[in-house]
């Protein structure tokens, strides 16, 4: 199955929407599509970044996922107000796995969950004072905090509470950055609009802050790492390739990120964006403001790292382009063992993908790096030009699939038959329970890192030992087994 | 009236962004592009048309200008 023509795909695609209503079967045909490389504009094969249909299973976030999750979450020395009803903070509390360095409840705050506990009469009177009264006790039991900031969930923005006003007004109290964001679940599509708010947020309430203050000894090989949240330690082990070439690495969004980092990011020389969906509103601004260019590099597997390792030194002079070189020399030997350890055991596997902003595509390298196939990808939330990018990357007639729901992930993967399944804790148990080994790669299934050339060893480690896993021969029951056998040899005799 | 952010992509095209909208296409056509102006009617490569009255001098991309839409 590994070759399956144009026509066998679109036919999968129209035998999985049979069963929609027409109005459901119209909407959903413009999400699915067979990739053809000699598209240049997505827009024309495939619709994204639209309403979820009611009554699909959609495996999307909300705003308050995109900027309290992702974006701000991971910035470690400030305290992020969870503000609302308790759930959402608590529900999604130190589930993605920001690694960060520090004392949790003295000068870093990650894994915390702070929250203004939302009850009936602060829906009917309004939450301002709560807020307010939330702030100054933040302050008295973690003095050493460097900001805060407020999230707002759902009801804040149904009620029409000002957090803004409450924010200035306890700033000025505190004498330390409070930074509202209207980041309430309900607003835009998918957690893409979080990301977004976030963004803003960090515009309007951060970045210009140390604008006039020049202490920052700023020197020519000024980058920082953004869009990478750290994830297993990801940031660090990308950190580690940029140093190596004789960069300094100034600040890091927001995995393992400060807000002093922030703040000072506008005195680099470089943006280096990994994650282009959650974060490049902020990199599109510091380029238009202060000037500073941005470029998107990928560092999973080592094809990949080599193509973005060449690529932000040419940003560079020669002193770091020829490090640059010694870099990839001396990490060859290291990720040639790797390869050629494994990839004789994953050699032509094939993969399905479904993941979020920027992994669909940026992962295809490290599979392909170990002999791999990627059959079919897509974006929970991705914008046009994430499949712009995404269309280069995918085999021709591989399938391509936008905010898909549980019903069709199923369904394609019945019929394409993968080796191994790459999505979330949603749809883990679901494919393991049908016998096909699953990896999250969300959370890199509480392994990582993944980026850079050590993440690469234990990407390749786990691909592995998740697809070679003895397990999966037992999934079925011996006694079913004993049956089917019996059957195939009555067949053939 | 949408605010649009241009930028040079690396290709040397100006991109015209149009974040409200999630619009991103490249700049086919610029009616007035000369040393002294830049502005008038502009053609994206979709063929949709938007209209800025001439800035004198060119401004400096990436920057961000308010444009109306052209019929």
């Amino acid at each position: 199955m590994s070759d399956m023509t144009r026509e066998e795909t679109e036919a999968l695609i129209q035998e999985v929407l049979e069963v929609y209503p027409e109005n459901a079967k119209k909407d959903r045909a413009k999400h699915l599509t067979v990739n053809d490389q000699e598209v240049e504009q997505s827009k024309k094969c495939i619709t994204s970044n639209r309403k979820s249909l009611p009554g699909v299973m959609t495996i999307r976030g909300c705003a308050y996922a995109g900027s309290k999750g992702v974006v701000w979450g991971p910035i470690k020395d400030m305290i992020h107000i969870s503000h609302g009803p308790v759930g959402c903070g608590q529900y999604s509390r130190a589930g993605r796995r920001n690694y960060y360095v520090g004392t949790t409840g003295i000068n870093t705050f990650g894994t915390m969950n702070f929250t203004s506990d939302f009850q009936e009469k602060d829906i009917v009177f309004g939450g301002d004072k709560k807020l307010s009264k939330i702030m100054t006790e933040i302050e008295q039991l973690f003095p050493l905090n460097k900001g805060i900031t407020v999230q707002s969930e759902c009801p804040i923005g149904l009620i029409g509470d000002d957090i803004e006003a409450v924010s200035k007004k306890t700033s000025a109290e505190i004498e330390k950055p409070v930074v509202p964001v209207r980041c309430e679940g309900f607003r835009g599509v998918s957690q893409s609009l979080g990301h977004h708010i976030a963004n803003d947020a960090v515009r309007d309430w951060v970045l210009h802050n140390r604008d006039g203050d020049t202490s920052f000894e700023a020197t020519d090989y000024d980058v920082t790492i953004i869009g990478d949240y750290n994830i297993g330690g990801d940031a660090w082990s990308s950190r580690t390739l940029l140093e190596e070439m004789g960069l300094r690495v100034i600040a890091q969004w927001s995995g393992d990120g400060t807000l002093a980092e922030m703040e000072n990011t506008p005195k680099a020389k470089l943006n280096l964006l990994h994650c282009y969906r959650s974060m490049n509103y902020i990199s599109r601004h510091m380029e238009e403001k202060y000037g500073i260019p941005w470029m998107e590099y990928n560092f999973f597997g080592p094809t990949k790292i080599e193509e973005s390792l060449r690529k932000i030194a040419a940003f560079f002079d020669e002193t770091i382009q020829a490090n640059t070189e010694k870099v990839i020399e001396k990490y060859k030997m290291e990720y040639e063992a790797v390869i050629a350890k494994y990839r004789p055991r994953l050699e032509g596997k094939r993969v399905m993908l479904y993941v979020g902003g920027l992994r669909p595509r940026h992962i295809i390298g490290a599979y392909e790096d170990l002999g791999m196939e990627v059959v079919g990808t897509g974006y929970e939330f991705a914008h046009n030009d994430d499949y712009d990018r995404t269309i280069k990357e995918m085999g021709n007639a591989t399938l391509i699939y936008d905010d898909v729901t549980g019903y069709e992930f199923e369904e394609f993967v019945k019929k394409v038959k993968p080796d191994l399944i790459g999505s979330g804790i949603k749809e883990k148990y679901i494919f393991q329970k049908m016998g096909i080994p699953f990896r999250q790669m969300h959370s890199w299934d509480y392994s990582g890192p993944y980026h850079g050339y050590d993440g690469f060893a234990i990407f390749a480690r786990d691909m592995d030992m998740t697809l070679n896993n003895p397990c999966w021969n037992k999934i079925q029951a011996p006694w079913l087994k004993g049956e089917e056998e019996a059957e195939s040899a009555a067949a053939g005799a | 009236m949408p605010n649009v952010m241009i930028r040079v992509k690396d290709n040397g095209a100006l991109l015209f962004y149009i974040a409200k909208k999630d619009q991103e296409d490249e700049i086919a056509k610029v009616e007035k592009d000369s040393e002294t102006e830049w502005g008038g009617e502009v053609e994206l490569t979709d063929g949709s048309k938007y209209y800025i009255d001439p800035i004198s001098p060119p401004p400096s991309f990436p920057t961000t200008l308010r444009f109306k839409r052209a019929n």
